[in-house]
């Protein structure tokens, strides 16, 4: 039993992080009808600013701040590099391609990967970083529910990733960009013919979804530790794959995907084999696919003659 | 002017022809009056000398490699080029056909069919494997299709990393599928009609023979009632299908020949390699197959043949630092040349890169000696470059790094200029580049590649989606 609420535990902790990537495609497609294969890498950028801003105030042995602003300022700096990187993406390799043929950005998104995946392994070299979370914050503190432990770690990452994720909701629902966004996902045309500044708000989207996504790769290197140029695929697909499961356009949706990814993940590695997780995962997702490709909670699409 | 469309019309379509001018004119309408097949033929006839006209084992490899893509390409060419469909799985069919081959010629199950039995089993198996894979094309369309289909290939590649200890309940031993990440060793040489290949140049024979096939095969089916219906479903599902065109039953045509022409090459890389391995068929090799697609032009022969030459030919020639030099400057100038008018600009462009770079390398010179002490990659141009290329003897990472991430900026900054500034911006940024080759890149070939094959794929996409030899195509908003 105790080691089934030890697996829950970590899989909304994983949930959380495949959330936070799964929101930036969702949000991305819902107005854009595009699937940024970019996304992923963006995440990983942001691991690494996170990474060199740690490294770079004396490292997690000796750091020169005290350890509530130093994670302030990881995090700080991670999604504001994140969320210019996915706007210069959009700016250069997308928007060129705005009315083309719907394979276009699909592929300039698939060379944008890897062109940022090449560029990190040139400026980073190939080997493998960590945060040395373990000595900034000792896994050891944290909450004793019975013979249950979370540690501090994990609880700050599901702690500001419901953080993250309220004020995305709240600015969606509540904001006049908000309002903005969700009338560009639904009628790009009619909204620009509103007096709705479409480009602003496409723009507005990608630094959003990227923000998150530099957030995801701070805490991903705080939990699981290791930051690498090759850490973007891998939770790309995965945050995509949760996007899905959702219903891709739909922020609770993509929220939803998430925690299912992480928990089936977390499961699955534990219960059944580590080898298999991976195609375990996918496998839902084509599973998915296949019966409801609108995903959970999204709604049936009519096609239009 | 007669009405658009009518006999009168299309009779005088000879004067709405483009003609050539200037010197190449005569030799371009020669190369045009003469017939695709004809094209062809000479195209294979000088390929087949390629081996004749060198005893580089190396060089010949590098032959059978730009075969294996060209017929990669032209498969995927058949899904994505004239099905429409994004199939982001195709790397599967290639290794799956390496795997099955694999199976049944080498000492894994201690299998040795006839290599003629064998192959047909591979595109048999490939063609069905295509078939099912592409039973999802029925119901996901676009993006939906593509991450699917990417799916298929992440799990291949899983599948045979992990299929090494395969625990079935009716076996006592684990069962050892794939050789996990080993791979299998040791698979047969083809032997085809009772004449045995042992070495490289006969595989490239073979390869060649096929491609023939293949290429000819093609050019057939899409003149054909299938190929319309592929294209007529690609442009507009719904309306073909209206028209009667069996649109499912299409796309799965187009996933099964993909498939086995991948299957295919597949079996022949696998007896050239004489192995296979899980990492012989990744994304990288996926991504590196759609480069070559797109950049000859999808959805046309020539240009998925001229795509695979490209994309195969130049990694090779990347692989020493004299030759990739050679590259560079070559690329760079006929980039320069081909799309900088009138010739006068281009002089005087040419002009200040140099100008631009002996003024910087005196003043680097004159504030930190050491920023102009370090060695060349050497090669033929050495001397000359290292008193015009600054090179630092020392911190020569960091600062080439730095340098990468202005080059980036600045060719950035360069597509959103217009006019004298440009041309302006442009001279530091040409400095910049080889800046950074001689610097960073050129001791890097495998990074230098993946760089180069994103790079293409965007500006590809932003400049030219038709690619290099396709047609550009009008689609309509969905």
């Amino acid at each position: 039993m105790d080691f089934f609420v030890q697996q829950i535990v970590n899989g909304v902790t994983l949930g959380s992080v495949y959330a936070l990537i799964a929101l930036g495609y969702s949000m991305v497609y819902g107005i854009l009808k595009l699937l940024n294969f970019a996304h992923g890498e963006v995440y990983m950028i942001g691991a690494f600013i996170g990474y060199f801003v740690l490294t770079s105030l004396g490292g997690a042995s000796s750091p020169m701040l005290p350890v509530a602003p130093l994670l302030i300022l990881m995090f700080l700096a991670a999604m504001l590099g994140a969320g210019l990187l996915g706007v210069v993406i959009e700016r250069f390799a997308y928007r060129p391609l705005r009315d083309a043929p719907r394979i276009a950005p699909l592929i300039s998104a698939i060379g944008v990967s890897f062109f940022l995946q090449a560029s990190a392994l040139l400026l980073f070299s190939a080997q493998f970083r960590t945060y040395n979370t373990p000595q900034l914050i000792p896994f050891s503190t944290g909450l004793e529910v019975g013979p249950l432990r979370i540690s501090l770690v994990r609880m700050l990452v599901i702690g500001s990733s419901i953080f993250l994720m309220l004020a995305l909701t709240l600015l969606v629902s509540r904001t006049r960009l908000g309002k903005a966004m969700r009338a560009v996902s639904y009628d790009r045309e009619a909204a620009a013919m509103m007096g709705i500044d479409v480009d602003r708000v496409i723009v507005a989207t990608f630094f959003i979804g990227s923000v998150l996504a530099g957030a995801a790769g701070v805490m991903v290197g705080l939990v699981f530790e290791r930051v690498f140029h090759f850490m973007g695929f891998i939770a790309g697909l995965k945050g995509f794959t949760a996007a899905v499961i959702g219903g891709i356009g739909n922020i609770p949706g993509a929220m939803l995907g998430g925690l299912l990814i992480g928990l089936a993940e977390a499961f699955s590695s534990s219960y059944i084999s580590s080898t298999f997780q991976n195609l375990i995962v996918f496998g839902i997702l084509i599973t998915v696919m296949l019966i409801r490709p609108t995903g959970l909670l999204g709604s049936p699409v009519l096609k239009k003659v | 002017m007669p009405r658009i469309g009518t006999d009168e019309w299309v009779e005088q379509q000879e004067l709405r022809t483009e003609y050539y001018t200037g010197l190449t004119a005569p030799a371009r309408r020669a190369f045009d009056r003469v017939g695709p097949g004809p094209r062809f033929f000479a195209f294979l006839g000088i390929c087949a000398l390629f081996p004749f006209l060198t005893d580089s084992p190396f060089l010949i490899r590098v032959g059978v490699n730009v075969l294996l893509f060209a017929l990669l390409a032209l498969g995927l060419n058949i899904v994505v080029g004239w099905a429409g469909l994004l199939d982001l799985g195709y790397v599967a069919f290639y290794g799956f056909g390496a795997y099955t081959y694999a199976w049944v010629s080498s000492g894994q199950f201690d299998i040795h069919l006839p290599t003629e039995l064998a192959i047909l089993i591979v595109v048999t198996a490939s063609a069905l494997l295509g078939l099912l894979l592409g039973l999802p094309s029925w119901r996901l369309v676009g993006d939906y299709l593509a991450i699917t289909t990417l799916f298929f290939a992440q799990i291949f590649v899983e599948l045979t990393t992990n299929l090494d200890r395969l625990q079935l309940p009716w076996m006592d031993e684990p069962l050892d599928l794939t050789g996990g990440p080993n791979g299998i060793p040791g698979i047969d040489r083809m032997q085809i009609l009772g004449i045995e290949l042992p070495g490289v140049r006969d595989y490239f024979f073979l390869l060649l023979i096929v491609f023939a096939l293949v290429v000819i095969g093609l050019y057939y089916v899409n003149e054909s009632r299938t190929g319309r219906g592929w294209r007529a479903s690609r442009e507009d599902p719904l309306a073909a299908e209206l028209m009667t065109t069996p649109v499912n039953r299409l796309k799965l045509l187009a996933f099964a020949m993909g498939a086995a022409i991948a299957g295919l090459s597949g079996s022949i890389f696998a007896a050239v390699q004489t192995g296979v391995f899980p990492q012989n068929f990744e994304v990288v090799l996926l991504i590196m197959i759609y480069a070559a697609l797109i950049l000859g032009g999808a959805g046309s022969i020539s240009g998925a043949i001229l795509g695979a030459i490209i994309v195969a030919s130049v990694p090779e020639i990347l692989r020493t630092p004299e030759n990739a030099r050679f590259l560079f400057y070559a690329a760079a100038i006929a980039v320069l040349v081909a799309t900088m008018r009138p010739w006068q600009r281009l002089a005087v462009v040419v002009g200040a890169v140099v100008a631009f770079g002996v003024v910087v390398y005196q003043l680097v010179a004159l504030a930190w000696p050491e920023g102009v002490e370090g060695e060349t990659a050497g090669g033929r141009f050495s001397g000359l470059l290292g008193s015009w290329m600054v090179i630092p003897a020392e911190n020569q990472e960091l600062i080439g790094n730095i340098a990468f991430v202005l080059l980036v900026a600045g060719v950035l900054a360069l597509t959103q200029l217009r006019g004298d500034a440009r041309v302006m911006l442009l001279v530091p940024t040409l400095y910049l580049a080889s800046f950074v080759w001689e610097n960073r890149l050129i001791a890097q070939p495998s990074v230098t590649r993946q760089l180069l094959f994103g790079a293409i794929l965007v500006a590809m996409m932003t400049r030219r989606p038709h690619g290099l030899l396709g047609t550009p195509r009008v689609e309509n908003p969905v």
